[in-house]
């Protein structure tokens, strides 16, 4: 992984002292509110419902041990024992002190982590596949490319004031586990004839306007990444509304000028940028990658080959365990999706379990996923069973990764000050209802996605069922929409039709995933797969029986 | 039609560790809820909101919002200011907790 150079450490030490001045100045009355909000936005700090809250940056998902232990003494020291891990692969932390937060940063900084650009509106960060260096699908590593954007968005003098926030992911493989389609840029390793290069979309998001990205270049040379992705930045940057908050995002800049229009601009910007890139940057890019060497997979002891007699233990093989692209390795995702627990929230302890774990059978490797969970990518086999017992031991080891229960859920409005409605209770909820009802892994493949606002941080538009709190009439009321796809197969769900009142969502999932058990062309027919097969009409007769319709508002 | 004006509570978030106040009687900041001032007259809650803008030193983002008189001092009548008073629903954390512990 990335090592911090001495530029690195010295930028970090001067932009942490910086917000520190900051910090001083607001509380000793220099900097009002209005002065100091956008300072700390940019330092990743929010004000919250209850208190501050505090969104560290993990650039594309990936930590080490050492990292993974400072974040747990970050929780203990400065919060209350835990953080949230987000779907942008960042963490929060909900209740720092105001005068804490320095502290905080320069503590992130001994381990090479930051908040800067985790808020406002700029280049966010950079996300990728959390399976990266390890997926037996995958075409290459998408990391060195993530880090390389890291550095070129980070403090970038043009894009500081964006006209709205600008999201970009990378992935190195087809199957599409980095939500590439609902990004301002997506990007995936694409090569051609040989030659290595990225497939280049732009203007997908979710939020208000939910939009699936278009292809602006179906092949990019690899040398080309930095100017053709600052040609669109700088594209949008000048085009893009400023005018309306609510259509001041990418995906509105390419939906009213249209593709075809922004690809002419964003090509005659590459062209002009293109000389001014000295190659510096592909330079650096060689570094970078060497970082991310994929580790010695050959001194891994073989796994023996006896039955595993565990049902617990094959269970969780059978749902936590994705192919490594060697057959001695495997990948596991760490399901933080606990039945009736918060989706996404890890305690220091658990953290400091999951580092040693890295550290002790996983190459001292890590990934946050966007869904929200954490990834040991490389654990040779015959550990399995040590880890899933050590796992089991601190309430890590739930069965339940891509199933009903392993639920995308934002904070809601138990935190966000944005939200309309709660998110975490609702996923609670959901999960401990399907666990009671012994039907998880009957169900199968299935995407629930609930976000407490239609800003959609939880992602509710690519669930195979989307659930979107808002508040009618002083009432939180959820909406639910289907049909809805993250991947290279992405879709934006429908709406199903009127909200339900809290009491009658969870009774009215119940009818739908019934009736999808019983509409299913047989076990291997996923919902998704089912509701694409039968269009709306039976899921909907489902939600909205006769008798109930007068119910529900 | 004019509308109607109903009785509010002035709210913000204190500067130094973000926990949510409510403005009282005597024009003080309070962390409890049933301390606040229910205001009934819309022009002095409308110089109230002015003067908590200006207490930038103390306190972020004050505004106005809804509420009714109850037994135990104003009730708010919206469910968002009902988090607010006692903290998230996930966790025993906020002040649902750490104004018992303080009393």
């Amino acid at each position: 992984m990335y090592h911090y150079n001495d530029f690195d450490t010295d930028f970090l030490a001067a932009r942490n002292s910086q917000f520190r001045a900051q910090v001083e100045r607001r509380i000793d009355g220099s900097l009002t509110e209005d002065e100091f909000k956008p300072l700390r936005l940019m330092n990743g700090l929010y004000l919250q419902l209850h208190a501050y809250m505090l969104r560290v940056a993990i650039p594309y998902g990936t930590l080490n041990g050492a990292q993974m232990r400072q974040l747990a003494l970050l929780a203990d020291k400065w919060d209350k024992g835990y953080g949230h891990f987000t779907t942008r692969q960042n963490i929060q932390y909900n209740w720092p002190k105001l005068r804490d937060v320095p502290d905080m940063l320069d503590a992130l900084a001994d381990v090479g982590l930051h908040a800067i650009q985790t808020s406002g509106n700029t280049i966010r960060n950079v996300t990728a596949d959390h399976f990266a260096g390890a997926a037996a699908d995958e075409v290459a590593d998408p990391r060195p490319y993530a880090e390389l954007l890291r550095q070129w968005s980070t403090d970038h003098p043009e894009f500081q004031f964006l006209g709205r926030k600008f999201k970009i992911a990378v992935t190195g493989a087809d199957a599409d586990r980095a939500v590439i389609r609902a990004h301002d840029i997506g990007l995936q390793v694409n090569d051609q004839d040989g030659t290595r290069g990225f497939r280049v979309l732009i203007g997908g998001g979710l939020g208000r306007t939910p939009m699936i990205g278009k292809v602006v270049r179906d092949f990019l040379p690899e040398a080309d990444l930095l100017p053709y992705c600052e040609a669109i930045v700088s594209v949008y940057n000048l085009l893009g509304r400023r005018d309306n908050k609510y259509k001041a995002r990418i995906k509105i800049t390419v939906h009213e000028h249209g593709i075809d229009r922004i690809t002419e601009l964003v090509e005659a910007e590459f062209t002009a940028r293109k000389p001014l890139f000295s190659g510096v940057d592909q330079q650096m890019l060689t570094k970078i990658k060497a970082m991310f060497a994929t580790p010695d997979f050959s001194a891994a002891p073989q796994a023996p080959n006896a039955p595993i007699l565990e049902p617990g233990f094959r269970s969780w093989l059978d749902t936590n365990i994705a192919e490594h692209r060697d057959p001695n390795h495997a990948i596991v995702s760490i399901s933080l999706k606990a039945n009736g627990d918060t989706p996404g929230d890890a305690t220091s302890k658990q953290m400091r379990v999951m580092a040693d774990l890295a550290e002790r059978f996983g190459y001292n490797e890590l990934r946050i996923s966007h869904e929200q969970n954490v990834i040991l990518p490389h654990v040779p086999r015959a550990h399995l069973s040590i880890l899933y017992n050590t796992l089991k031991a601190h309430g890590l080891a739930t069965a339940n990764i891509g199933l009903i229960s392993d639920i995308i859920a934002c904070p809601g409005m138990d935190y966000c000050a944005l939200a309309t409605a709660r998110s975490i209770p609702i996923a609670q909820e959901i999960a401990t209802r399907f666990d009671a009802l012994k039907l998880e892994h009957e169900i199968g493949a299935l995407k629930l996605k609930i976000s407490g606002c239609i800003n959609a941080c939880g992602h509710h538009h690519v669930g195979h069922i989307g659930i979107l709190g808002l508040d009618r009439a002083g009432v939180e009321n959820y909406q639910i929409t289907l049909g809805g796809d993250h991947t290279q197969t992405a879709s934006i769900g429908e709406r199903a039709g009127p909200g339900f009142s809290a009491e009658a969502l969870i009774p009215a999932l119940e009818r739908l995933i019934y009736a999808y058990l019983d509409l299913r062309a047989g076990k291997a027919e996923t919902f998704l797969n089912a509701y694409r097969r039968l269009g709306a009409a039976p899921f909907k007769a489902a939600l909205y029986p006769a008798e109930d319709k007068a119910n529900a508002a | 039609m004019s509308r109607v004006f109903t009785p509010q509570i002035l709210t913000a978030n204190a500067l130094l560790d973000g926990d949510v106040i409510y403005m009282t009687g005597a024009g003080d900041w309070s962390r409890r809820l049933e301390d606040a001032a229910l205001l009934e007259d819309e022009a002095d809650a409308q110089l109230r909101l002015i003067e908590a803008t200006q207490q930038s030193q103390t306190l972020v983002g004050a505004y106005l919002v809804d509420a009714k008189p109850g037994p135990n001092g104003p009730t708010p009548t919206h469910f968002r200011e009902g988090f607010r008073r006692t903290g998230p629903s996930n966790y025993a954390h906020g002040k649902q907790v750490d104004l018992n512990a303080g009393a």
